[in-house]
């Protein structure tokens, strides 16, 4: 994997440098607040709901041991104990202080990370496939192309103040696990007639309040003139882009309202431009440059082994627990006698992508044991194992099992993707981890889940959408109704290569009538499907929604109130009602909530 | 148990730790709800409201918030947004004010 | 007003004399000491009187909006080779990237001088800022 040079050095240290000046200049008041937000944002600081937040960057989803165990570190030392894995591929510390925060980047910077660009109106931490250079259906790598990406973007002097945030992804598979189709920009690796390796550009993809697939606005781009043409694409959006209302600043409306032709001969021109220019700090990627980041990502030095392991085949038939985790989290290797393992950080009942300093640390030690030193992380907020050997299944197993992290779900109901929601985010509207928690205890039996199959379920905690609710197979949103949360459901979205926006069903669910909704979404697909082959997609896909409809709102649930004439029954006005509906709703879970 | 509407108080965050914290009596910023400020009238709103915008140098994005007050004088956010600000994650209460006791701040009337 | 460059403040008064786009395209005024637009201007208008423009002042409203920095990177990109300048809210943190490019100096006001003096200017004036691109 790649690891940081003489400049990579250089420049977050002086990032460093800079932020722990901006800091002494907000608190001498050089720097107004307006002034100093969006350099902390740059930096991957937040501002939430109880204290500040830092996101650190884990580029295209690839950390090794050392990384792993010094946000451990950071973890114990100046947070709580535990970090929290996004949708982004990023870590998230909820508890950070503002004077600790140069120390924090300091000790990124010591095992070649950062916080830089991770937040704010520029271009975000790059994303790939997380099973990048292990993965059996991959055409090429994608992260040589992230990490040139990486580069590129980082402090870029021209796209640090654009309308809104800018995301890119990348993938190498024709399976896509890296929802390209939902990013600002997706890149595909492809290759033209006369096989030469290049990329398909998508653009305008994204899911918040207007979700939309992105479209292909260059088939096909030959892998020197990447940077000018993402330079030239990045340049139209800066210029043209709307800056009159935030939830209109996305590429996507500029996309949708200019038509993509217009946006398509904008940034060709822009292109031409750019390659015509005679020193610009872009131009062509050199073939040497592609090469001198590609070695980074050489294959590590697998063993030559057989595919099968008489002692994996002696586990497998001896232990069940076992056997089920192999087969939800096992997937193929591209090397003979490998697997890539998937962590699930969805123990049930547990935050979905919440991580303690322990665990980390039990996960690095694993990885150095049994992965060649290198983790993943998913957007699916799970850490993948990319190259562990089919013998030693048995072992990295049991040492999951003693750090609580051998949970057999990926891929199952209880493997939900939720942002953290109205417990730590300011932009919430509604919670979303304990939604998450309430279902997987729901389904905790591993029996029950693995009857019911294959289904994403995505929630987000406000229209923003970093829980992915657009293209879960059941998204759930978080909303506010009338002082209360309400829960809005879509159904059939898809987050893979065939991307769909899920179709909202219909009203909204108060807090606790969320599991039960769910409960009645999969009676349905249970009693629908032709066999247990068919997935809940497929048979949401061949029956369409109504069936499903009929079952989330029954006429002979929840009295006159409920049903698609008037939603749920509803508190009264006035805050005093709402507040004992909550505390109602409280005595539901099993949280400890709203007392005084 | 009776409830007097349309209380509010002005809250923000601490500027060097982030946390919450509530405009009080004498100009002070403190982390107890209980000690806030009460705020009845939009003209007492405008004042405190200019008042906490003198403090860019010790919080940030300062905001009115509306409390109910109970026949003891306890006051309760009324949004479960201020809610779970107050008292730190759901999910968590080993975490945030809810593990520090402080929610058993009496009230002292302002 | 001051004038930031890598040296640090210049104070000078020709700032009264920058012409409008409007005044230079109806013939109102002699470009020679100086052209001031809007960030939205499309630089293609002015490419035929690049050798008459003594100066390009480019405005930014608010340091959180960055299209006077593409703007200059198209009037680069289009043959100016005169002087260029960033006037308005920008901020010491943003006087790398403003030159990086393409700008030659920045012009705030009063105000601001006085809240970032002339020692948070120089202190990033040499600070390269985007390292990875020069590499690249």
């Amino acid at each position: 994997m790649y690891r940081y040079d003489e400049f990579d050095d250089r420049f977050v240290r002086e990032r460093v440098a800079s932020f722990r000046s901006q800091v002494e200049r907000r608190l001498s008041g050089a720097l107004t607040e307006d002034e100093f937000k969006p350099l902390r944002l740059q930096n991957g600081l937040y501002l939430q709901l109880h204290a500040y937040m830092l996101r650190v960057a884990i580029p295209y989803g690839t950390l090794n041991s050392p990384q792993m165990l010094q946000l451990a570190m950071i973890a114990e030392r100046w947070d709580k104990g535990y970090g929290h894995f996004t949708t982004r591929q990023n870590i998230q510390f909820n508890w950070p202080k503002l004077q600790d925060v140069p120390a924090i980047l300091e000790a990124l910077a010591d095992v070649g990370m950062h916080a830089i660009q991770t937040s704010g109106n520029c271009i975000r931490n790059v994303t790939a496939d997380h099973f990048a250079g292990a993965a059996a259906d991959e055409i090429e790598d994608p992260r040589p192309t992230a990490e040139i990406l990486r580069q590129w973007s980082s402090g870029h002097p021209e796209f640090a103040f654009l309308p809104r945030k800018f995301k890119i992804a990348v993938t190498g598979s024709p399976n896509d696990r890296a929802v390209t189709k939902a990013h600002d920009i997706g890149l595909r690796m492809v290759r033209n007639a006369a096989g030469e390796p290049g990329y398909e550009v998508i653009v305008g993809g994204g899911l918040g309040r207007t979700p939309m697939i992105g479209k292909v606005i260059r088939e096909f781009l030959p892998k020197a003139d990447l940077l000018a043409y993402l330079e030239s694409v990045l340049r139209v959006y800066n210029l043209y882009g709307r800056r009159d209302n935030k939830y209109k600043a996305r590429i996507k409306i500029l996309v949708h309202e200019s038509k993509l032709e217009t946006i398509r001969a904008e940034v060709e021109a822009e292109f031409e431009r750019l390659m015509a220019e005679e020193a610009g700090p872009t131009r062509a990627l050199s073939a040497a440059e592609v090469a001198r980041i590609e070695a980074y990502f050489a294959p590590p030095a697998f063993d030559d082994l057989p595919d099968s392991d008489a002692g994996l085949e002696a586990a497998l038939a001896a232990d069940q627990d076992f056997r089920a985790w192999v087969k939800t989290n096992i997937v193929a290797h591209r090397q003979s006698g490998y697997r890539i393992v998937t962590v699930s950080i969805k123990p049930i009942g547990k935050a979905p992508g919440d991580a303690s300093a322990d665990q980390m640390r039990a996960l690095a030690d694993i990885a150095e044991r049994y992965s060649l030193g290198e983790l993943r992380v998913s957007h699916e907020q799970n850490i993948v194992l990319p190259h562990v050997r089919a013998a030693d299944l048995p072992e990295v197993f049991a040492c999951l099992q003693k750090a609580d992290l051998a949970t057999a779900n990926i891929g199952l109901i209880t493997d939900i993707i939720a942002c953290p929601g109205m417990d730590y985010c300011a932009l919430a509207t509604a919670r979303s981890i304990p939604v998450a928690q309430d279902i997987a205890n729901h389904f905790n039996s591993p029996a029950l889940a693995a009857e019911i199959g294959k289904l994403q379920i995505k929630i987000s905690g406000c229209i923003n959408a970093c829980g992915h609710h657009h293209v879960g197979h059941i998204g759930i949103l978080g909303l506010e109704k009338g002082g209360i949360e309400s829960y809005q459901i879509t159904l059939g979205g898809d987050a893979t290569e065939t991307t769909a926006i899920g179709e909202r069903a219909g009203p909204g669910f108060a807090y606790d009538e969320v599991v039960p909704a769910v409960r009645r979404l999969v009676d349905a697909y249970l009693a629908l499907r032709t066999d247990a082959n068919e997935t809940f997609l497929q048979t949401y896909r061949r029956l369409g929604a109504a069936p499903f409809k009929a079952a989330l709102y029954p006429a002979d649930i929840g009295g006159s109130g409920s049903g698609a004439g008037g939603g749920w029954p509803k508190a009264k006005a006035g805050p005093s009602l709402s507040a004992s509906a909550q505390v109602q709703q409280a005595a539901h879970s099993q949280y400890v909530f709203y007392h005084f | 148990m009776s409830k007097t509407p349309a209380l509010q108080v002005v809250t923000a965050n601490d500027l060097l730790n982030g946390d919450v914290v509530f405009l009080s009596s004498g100009g002070c910023w403190r982390r107890e709800l209980q000690h806030a400020t009460l705020v009845r009238t939009s003209g007492d709103a405008d004042f405190l409201m200019a008042q906490a915008a003198q403090h860019e140098a010790y919080v940030v994005g300062p905001y009115l918030a509306e409390v109910t007050q109970d026949d003891a004088g306890r006051l309760e956010p009324v949004h479960y947004r201020e809610r779970i600000r107050t008292l730190g994650p759901s999910n968590r209460p080993d975490l945030g004010r809810q593990a520090e006791g402080l929610a058993e701040v009496a009230h002292v009337p302002l | 007003m001051p004038i930031v460059t890598d040296s640090g403040f210049v104070f000078a008064d020709e700032t009264d004399a920058l012409l409008s786009l409007d005044a230079m395209l109806s013939g109102g005024g002699d470009p020679a000491g100086g052209l001031e637009i809007a960030n939205d201007t499309d630089p293609r208008d002015l490419v035929p009187h690049f050798e008459a423009v003594g100066l390009i002042a480019v405005t930014f409203p608010n340091f959180a909006d960055g299209r006077g920095f593409s703007l200059a990177r198209r009037l680069r990109a289009l043959g100016y080779k005169g002087r260029l300048r960033a006037k308005g809210h920008v901020i010491s943190d943003q006087y790398p990237m403003a030159r990086a490019c393409g700008f030659d100096e920045v012009e705030i006001d009063e105000t601001l001088a006085a809240r970032q003096p002339e020692q948070h200017w120089l202190a990033v004036a040499t600070r390269s800022g985007h390292a990875l691109q020069a590499r690249a």
